[in-house]
């Protein structure tokens, strides 16, 4: 897509500000690594200063957000993998939580007193994702060949499965109480220990991971596989007719998702450093399948903001919320009948179905998410423009649909 | 075998009824035959000792398959006609066992057994009627508003909405009912018994099974002797088609969640009476299985997915029977996984020529 973008050309109605803003633009399409390293530099900056500022500080002292946003990121970190399987290559993985789960169990044995081992973190975090990878591999072979609904039965099985395991295998993973105490990593160089009253150091190190997970994740859209994951996603007859070997390239996109998942699942465990049966359970997949669908199915950004808001929103701002209404001091009333006290409404039990609900009003009502991808939207709502039964049409006439022109032209 | 997208009702009903008949009894013996050999080997029983206790369990797993297999027609109908995977259709059944709860517990007062057969009648038929159309309704609504708007969408779409509306579906009985168990009347006296060949059969297991048998039966005629059985029929082997030919598409897609509901409604009747217990969590995992009882009969076929859940409740209570029940999900999920790789067009489909 890089390519595709014409060279600005500014009119001389347009201020100076549109100028820049397009210069800018154009910088960052071609130098997209560079773009994320700085963007994340900022964002980073911003989320150091700011919670020591007041509306941040109120809620919880610096240390705590920066617990919180280190726990944000194993999130964005999931949403971002789970991107690649559902909105690059078009396959629904609804057992998610698994390969985050043999991740975390794969640090815990290699860094507790339990496995009686001390390996290293940085080279488990590779070790672990890629463990996580190979089980994708495994799960994924038999399954791809199949149409795409096989997979999300498959993966909702393997999902509910997993957790069974661990929890039945107790004389290797000790139930359900877990394997506890694991090893926090080593201290890094220039960061000092890792402790949990030095949040800070595993929020550097997340920040790290998650940068360096984007720039890849990025480069690898935009390449040959990345386009080939397009072209699958939008007419899988159509790409294998082209010369793309349809199972090899979407199971390269289900492994590279458990990878991922696996990734988030060691420094999970390396930050909680316990895991548990109860710990991987469908809610976990499930929160992360809504926060890339709100968050826009297919924009790595966009994901990836929106697994940052949606748990801190989940975390922080549904606990809090009781206590704010208190501090406003909104009254009880009464809804007809019914009595409505809002400081008193568990807010955070409804968590999974205001999750739901945002699936499904998204699904019906903006299914490009809240940051869409512009190539997503086209193929989300082409539908809208045809009758039923024209369904023969609609691949065909995917290249003249209105708008297509713009972020598509020169990528297929 | 009558797929949903069959050509035609079968010829000579009652013959191939009786073959097929005779195939299941075949079956259950020899289930009933292969734990009897099974049990000694796993448990301290002696050879003559585990003879009733297969026996007992024979009937035990008859009668969890049948809900297995009422839940699986649901999903095996919905894929048939429209192609999704409606992943609610597991809560529908959680809702529909709640439902019951409310009609037996809450609106006739009920709580313990009821001797009184009249009675006992009354009330099961009761809740069946009461049950049955809510639930039907429920679904058909859900279909209305959230599946249809998306019927031309890409496919994800309306999976992952489905999704959502389970765990809407799951949340609101949490936030209704609350989490952890709750009591379920069990009117059908547990007490009453049947003895055969020195071991106690349960009434209600048999009572269960008929009622499910029935139920299928009835399924089946509808589906191929009425004329709406006819369309369903039609719109399953060719949507566009039939619609030309003049099936009101909407209708009969309607009518296909409405019968799916209403069998997962008796299933969570049955469930109630069966386990004494109802939880907001009950569909997830019900839902599951009785998706492998359809994927493993062939999905879209309807006596294959009623199969597959009888075979679902037999592998399971194969491994509960022998001390194995913590791996009984582990077990269906293998199962799950070896038919798809094996034999993805399942035990009785016909092969989908949908593969990628």
């Amino acid at each position: 897509m890089t390519a595709s973008r014409p060279p600005s050309a500014p009119t001389p109605r347009q201020n100076s500000l549109r100028v820049l803003l397009n210069q800018l633009r154009d910088a960052s399409d071609s130098h997209r690594s560079l773009t994320i390293v700085v963007a994340m530099a900022i964002t980073t900056a911003l989320m150091y200063v700011l919670p020591g500022l007041p509306p941040l500080s109120i809620v919880q002292g610096s240390n705590i957000w920066y617990d919180s946003f280190a726990n944000a990121g194993v999130f964005v970190l999931l949403a971002m993998g789970l991107n690649v399987v559902i909105g690059m290559a078009g396959l629904l993985d609804l057992g998610y939580a698994a390969f985050f789960a043999i991740g975390a169990y794969a640090y815990a044995y290699s860094n507790s007193p339990f496995s009686h081992t001390d390996l290293p973190f940085i080279p488990m975090l590779f070790v672990g994702a890629a463990v996580a990878g190979i089980f994708g591999i495994l799960l994924g072979a038999p399954t791809l060949r199949l149409r795409g609904d096989y997979l999300a039965i498959m993966t909702l099985g393997f999902g509910e499965i997993v957790p069974i395991v661990f929890l039945n295998l107790d004389k290797f993973t000790q139930g359900t109480n877990g394997i506890g105490g694991i090893y926090r990593p080593e201290p890094l160089p220039g960061l000092g220990a890792f402790s949990p009253s030095s949040p800070f150091n595993y929020f550097i190190v997340m920040v790290v991971i998650v940068t360096i997970t984007m720039i890849l994740l990025y480069r690898l859209q935009d390449s040959r596989i990345g386009r080939a994951w397009n072209a699958i996603r939008e007419d899988e007859l159509a790409a294998a007719a082209n010369g793309i070997n349809t199972v090899t390239t979407k199971l390269l996109a289900f492994s590279l998702g458990a990878t991922t998942s696996g990734l988030a699942g060691v420094f999970n465990a390396s930050k909680l450093t316990i895991v548990s049966p109860d710990q991987f359970l469908f809610t976990v997949s499930f929160t992360v399948l809504a926060m890339v669908i709100l968050g826009g199915m297919g924009n790595i950004w966009g994901v990836a903001v929106g697994a940052f808001v949606v748990y801190n929103i989940q975390v922080v701002f549904l606990k809090s919320i009781n206590g704010i209404i208190e501090t406003l001091g909104i009254p009880a009333f009464d809804l007809g009948p019914v009595h409505v006290n809002l400081a008193k409404v568990p807010f955070s039990d409804y968590q999974y179905l205001l999750y739901g609900v945002a699936l499904v009003l998204m699904m019906l009502l903006r299914p490009e998410g809240l940051f869409p991808n512009q190539r997503r939207r086209q193929e989300l709502h082409i539908a809208e423009e045809f009758d039923e039964g024209e369904q023969g049409e609609i691949t065909g006439a995917m290249g003249a649909a209105p708008g297509a022109a713009g972020d598509a032209g020169g990528t297929l | 075998m009558t797929s949903l997208a069959s050509p035609a009702a079968p010829a000579r009903p009652i013959a191939r009824g009786l073959r097929f008949g005779g195939i299941a009894i075949a079956a259950i013996v020899l289930y009933t035959v292969a734990l009897w050999l099974a049990l000694p080997i796993f448990s301290p029983l002696t050879s003559a000792q585990a003879f009733p206790v297969a026996i007992q369990q024979t009937v035990n797993a008859l009668s969890i398959g049948a809900i297995y297999a009422l839940i699986a027609l649901g999903y095996t109908m919905v894929y048939g006609i429209i192609e999704l995977i409606n992943f609610a259709h597991g809560d529908v059944f959680m809702i529909g066992a709640f439902v019951s709860v409310i009609f037996i517990g809450g609106i006739m007062g009920q709580t313990g057994p009821v001797e009184n057969i009249p009675l006992l009648v009354v009330l099961i038929g009761g809740a069946l009627l009461f049950t049955m159309p809510i639930i039907g309704l429920l679904n058909v609504s859900i279909e209305r508003l959230v599946y249809r708007p998306l019927r031309n969408a890409p496919r994800l779409a309306p999976l992952i909405t489905a999704i959502g509306v389970s765990f809407i579906l799951q949340n609101v009985a949490l936030v209704v009912a609350g989490s952890g168990d709750r009591s379920a009347p069990q009117v059908f006296p547990l007490g009453w018994h049947l003895e055969l060949g020195g071991a106690s059969i349960s009434v209600l297991s048999i009572f269960i099974f008929v009622l499910a048998l029935t139920l299928m039966i009835g399924l089946q005629v509808f589906i191929s002797r009425t004329r709406l059985g006819r369309a369903m029929r039609a719109t399953a082997q060719d949507r566009e088609a039939a619609s030309l030919m003049g099936v009101d598409q909407n209708q009969t897609i309607a009518l296909t969640f409405l019968l799916g509901g209403m069998l997962a409604a008796a299933a969570g009747l049955i469930w109630g009476l069966r386990f004494g217990y109802v939880r907001q969590d009950l569909g997830f995992n019900s839902g599951l299985k009785a998706f492998t009882s359809a994927v493993l009969g062939g999905i879209g076929n309807i006596t294959g997915a009623a199969i597959g859940g009888f075979v679902i409740g037999f592998i399971e209570n194969f491994a509960s029977s022998l001390g194995f029940s913590r791996w009984s999900e582990f077990l269906v999920f293998m199962v799950l996984t070896l038919v798809l790789i094996f034999k993805p067009s399942g035990l009785f489909g016909h092969a989908t020529g949908d593969r990628a």
